[in-house]
This record gives C-alpha cells, sequence and structure tokens, in this order.
C-alpha cells in the first residue's frame, strides 16, 4: 500500500472510532487497537502505542467541555492518579513481557466488560452520613450542584478505590487504552462519588494517566509517527465531533448498535489471540 | 498572591489543555502535510515490531528544523504528551498558593512518577 493511501484509510477509521468512543462513553482507544490490528494487520505494540497518543488527545481536548460543568474534582483526581500513574508504570512494563497472544485476550475481556458496564444502572444517591476517616483528612468530599440545591459528597472506601485505580492504572498501560471503565467504577460504585463527578474527573486523570505509560512506549518504540500520526489526529477529530453530537441529539438507537460493534470487536479480540492470529 | 478558588485553577488548567492540544495537533498535522510530499512510498506494512526508539531530543529538534517529517510529528507528539505534565505543575502552583501542603506533597509525587517514566521509561 502506499503512503497516501495507508495515511488516509487509517485517518478514516480513526476518526470513526474517536466517533464511535465518544457516541459509547468508552473513549477512542478500546476501538481503535481492534480496528488496527484486525483491518490493518498493524503489530498489537504499533496500534497500542498510537491508541494511547490518541487517547490524551481526546482527554486533554476534551477537558474544557468537562470543566464547563465544573464537576470535576481535582483534589481527588489527583490522589487517585497517584494509583493510576504507578499502575500505567507496571502496565507498561507488563507489555514487554507478555504476549501479544496474551494482551489480544486481555484487552478482548476488557472490551466486553467496558461493553456491559455501559449498560450498567447508576444510582444517584449517594451516602451524606457517615465520611470515611481517611476521606476527611484526604479532603476527599465535595458538593454537587443538584435542583434542590447543592449536596455535598465525600468518598467511601478510599483504600479499595485506590487499589482498583491502580488496576486502571496497569490496564490503561498494559493495552493503550484510557481504561475510563475501571476509572468510573472505582469511583461510582466503589467510592460512592455521584456518577457525573465520578465521569467527569475521570476524564480528567485518564490524560496524566497515559502520560506516565507514554514515556516507557516512547523509548520501547511503539510510537511510530507514520501510524500515530493520522490515529491522533483522527481520534481527536471523532471525538469532538460525537461529543458535539452527544449535546444534540439522543443517541439511544446508535449506543444500542455501537456497542454490539464492541462486543464483536471483543469476541474477535479474544479468539485471535487464542489462535494465535495477533 | 491572592488564594486561588479550585474554580480559577480548573478554568486556567482547561485553558492550557486547549491550547496545548491545538499546538501539539497542528505541528502534527505540519508533519503529516510533509511526509505526504511522496504520496507514492511504499508503507512497509508493520505487521512485524522492529523496536525503533525514539531518537533523542536535540536530534528530534535538529529533523524538525530541516523539516524532516518525522521529526516534526515526534515533536507534535512530545508537545501532547506534555501537557498532561504540565496540567500536573498547574496543580501544585495552584495548591500551593492555596497553602495546601498536603496536596502540594500529592500532586508533586504524580510529577515525579510522570519525569520517572519520560526519561528513564526505557531501562
Amino acid at each position: 500500500m502506499n503512503l497516501a493511501a495507508f495515511t488516509a484509510l487509517l485517518f478514516g477509521t480513526s476518526l470513526l472510532a474517536g466517533l464511535l468512543g465518544a457516541l459509547t462513553g468508552l473513549g477512542g482507544g478500546v476501538v481503535i487497537v481492534p480496528a488496527l490490528v484486525l483491518l490493518f494487520k498493524v503489530d498489537l505494540r504499533y496500534a497500542i502505542g498510537a491508541s494511547l497518543i490518541s487517547v490524551i488527545a481526546t482527554s486533554s481536548g476534551s477537558a474544557v467541555a468537562y470543566i464547563r460543568e465544573g464537576l470535576s474534582n481535582i483534589r481527588i483526581g489527583m490522589f487517585l492518579e497517584v494509583a493510576t500513574t504507578l499502575g500505567a508504570l507496571l502496565g507498561a512494563w507488563l507489555t514487554a513481557r507478555f504476549s501479544n497472544h496474551t494482551i489480544a485476550v486481555v484487552f478482548g475481556v476488557v472490551l466486553l466488560y467496558s461493553a456491559y458496564s455501559s449498560y450498567q444502572s447508576r444510582s444517584q444517591q449517594f451516602v451524606t452520613s457517615k465520611p470515611d476517616p481517611l476521606a476527611a483528612k484526604l479532603q476527599l468530599t465535595g458538593t454537587n450542584p443538584a435542583a434542590t440545591g447543592d449536596q455535598p459528597y465525600n468518598a467511601q472506601h478510599v483504600p479499595l478505590g485506590f487499589t482498583i485505580m491502580f488496576g486502571a492504572g496497569t490496564l490503561s498501560g498494559l493495552l493503550g487504552i484510557g481504561s475510563g471503565a475501571v476509572k468510573v467504577l472505582a469511583m461510582d460504585q466503589i467510592m460512592k462519588l455521584p456518577f457525573k463527578v465520578s465521569t467527569t474527573t475521570s476524564n480528567f486523570m485518564i490524560g496524566v494517566t497515559a502520560a506516565a505509560s507514554a514515556g516507557i512506549y516512547l523509548h520501547r518504540g511503539y510510537i511510530n509517527p507514520t501510524i500515530a500520526m493520522p490515529v491522533m489526529l483522527g481520534v481527536l477529530a471523532g471525538s469532538l465531533i460525537g461529543a458535539r453530537i452527544l449535546m444534540k441529539a439522543r443517541v439511544h438507537t446508535l449506543k444500542i448498535l455501537f456497542s454490539i460493534v464492541i462486543v464483536a470487536l471483543g469476541f474477535e479480540m479474544i479468539y485471535s489471540g487464542l489462535t494465535g492470529k495477533i | 498572591m491572592k488564594p486561588l478558588t479550585d474554580k480559577q485553577l480548573d478554568s486556567s488548567i482547561a485553558n492550557m489543555l486547549r491550547w496545548g492540544v491545538a499546538v501539539a495537533a497542528a505541528v502534527v498535522f505540519l508533519g503529516g502535510i510533509l511526509s505526504l510530499r511522496n504520496p507514492t512510498t511504499t508503507v512497509p506494512g508493520y505487521v512485524h515490531f522492529r523496536p525503533t526508539p525514539i531518537p533523542s531530543l536535540s536530534e528530534i529538534l535538529h529533523g524538525a528544523a530541516h523539516l524532516d517529517p518525522s521529526s516534526i510529528i515526534q515533536l507534535g507528539i512530545l508537545l501532547l504528551i506534555a501537557t498532561p505534565v504540565l496540567r500536573v505543575v498547574f496543580c501544585i502552583v495552584g495548591f500551593a498558593r492555596q497553602r495546601d501542603k498536603l496536596y502540594v506533597f500529592i500532586s508533586a509525587t504524580v510529577l515525579i512518577i510522570l519525569i520517572y517514566s519520560l526519561f528513564r521509561g526505557g531501562r
């Protein structure tokens, strides 16, 4: 294939991946890696390298919209970033030690979990009574603007949340994705933070987490300029367009359709990994 | 200096991130356009991974000054990676102005982890 065709095809695919990632709320990384590996037959390591770069671009690029909502909590985010960045170092270190088959299978499982988690019902109740003593010490508290006035919240189960965040960071470093689904799980389900606070804080953390593995990826040569260029620009453009569509239209049917695509990609990754095709 | 509210810190970070991404994307785009001067070059395929670590910063800057497409794209990627790192630096400054020692310490820990990865990550 010549360079112009390769770049154009990669850009188009990345645009679609970014759009899909934004509309499902799963992020572009979980879509672009399987697309690169399964469609373009690019080595998994180049795929996760390019994806990680697109993850940083998307996280920083969409931060403005999230901050405008005024819901992200910088203290909770920063505290948990200690866990995610350490996890990211471990994950990036593991990438060099695991075979492509193993990474593909883990990737498939994470895809399936992500698709499943986007259909979990969100409880809008959060605990305001007993503050976790550790949360009080670390100022892991805030207020959530609601129709009935500002509702104070505080983090619960801080050690468990921190541990799961470490795991989210490890997956991010191992697979070159933002692992937003696991980050939201830790904040929303375990630490009992309001859902909106969890998602906006998670988006903020994704860029810093990815930067921690990016250094290692650069030194290892996972980030190839010819592949990363169209992927970064395509996913960024796609996710910004996706965010605009989300603001204007209800996309329930589209979301179901895209989730089916993600589940199919998940099974394909597991199958290809197990049969040694990747 | 006046103490900074979390909201003000948030919005200064948002502006920095927006500009950081815009500049990085523009640089990568420029590199991309330059690389397409020879659109019919055959792409090696990338089916098998061949480790080619990123050149040193001075080599990248030297290449970019001579309009080498790969170096320009790599420079844009480095600028992009710098944006979340800068975000952590902004937070350290912000927390310091709020005299929040605990969070200056926590943010500094994150910054050290990031710097370790960027400078010693290959080993």
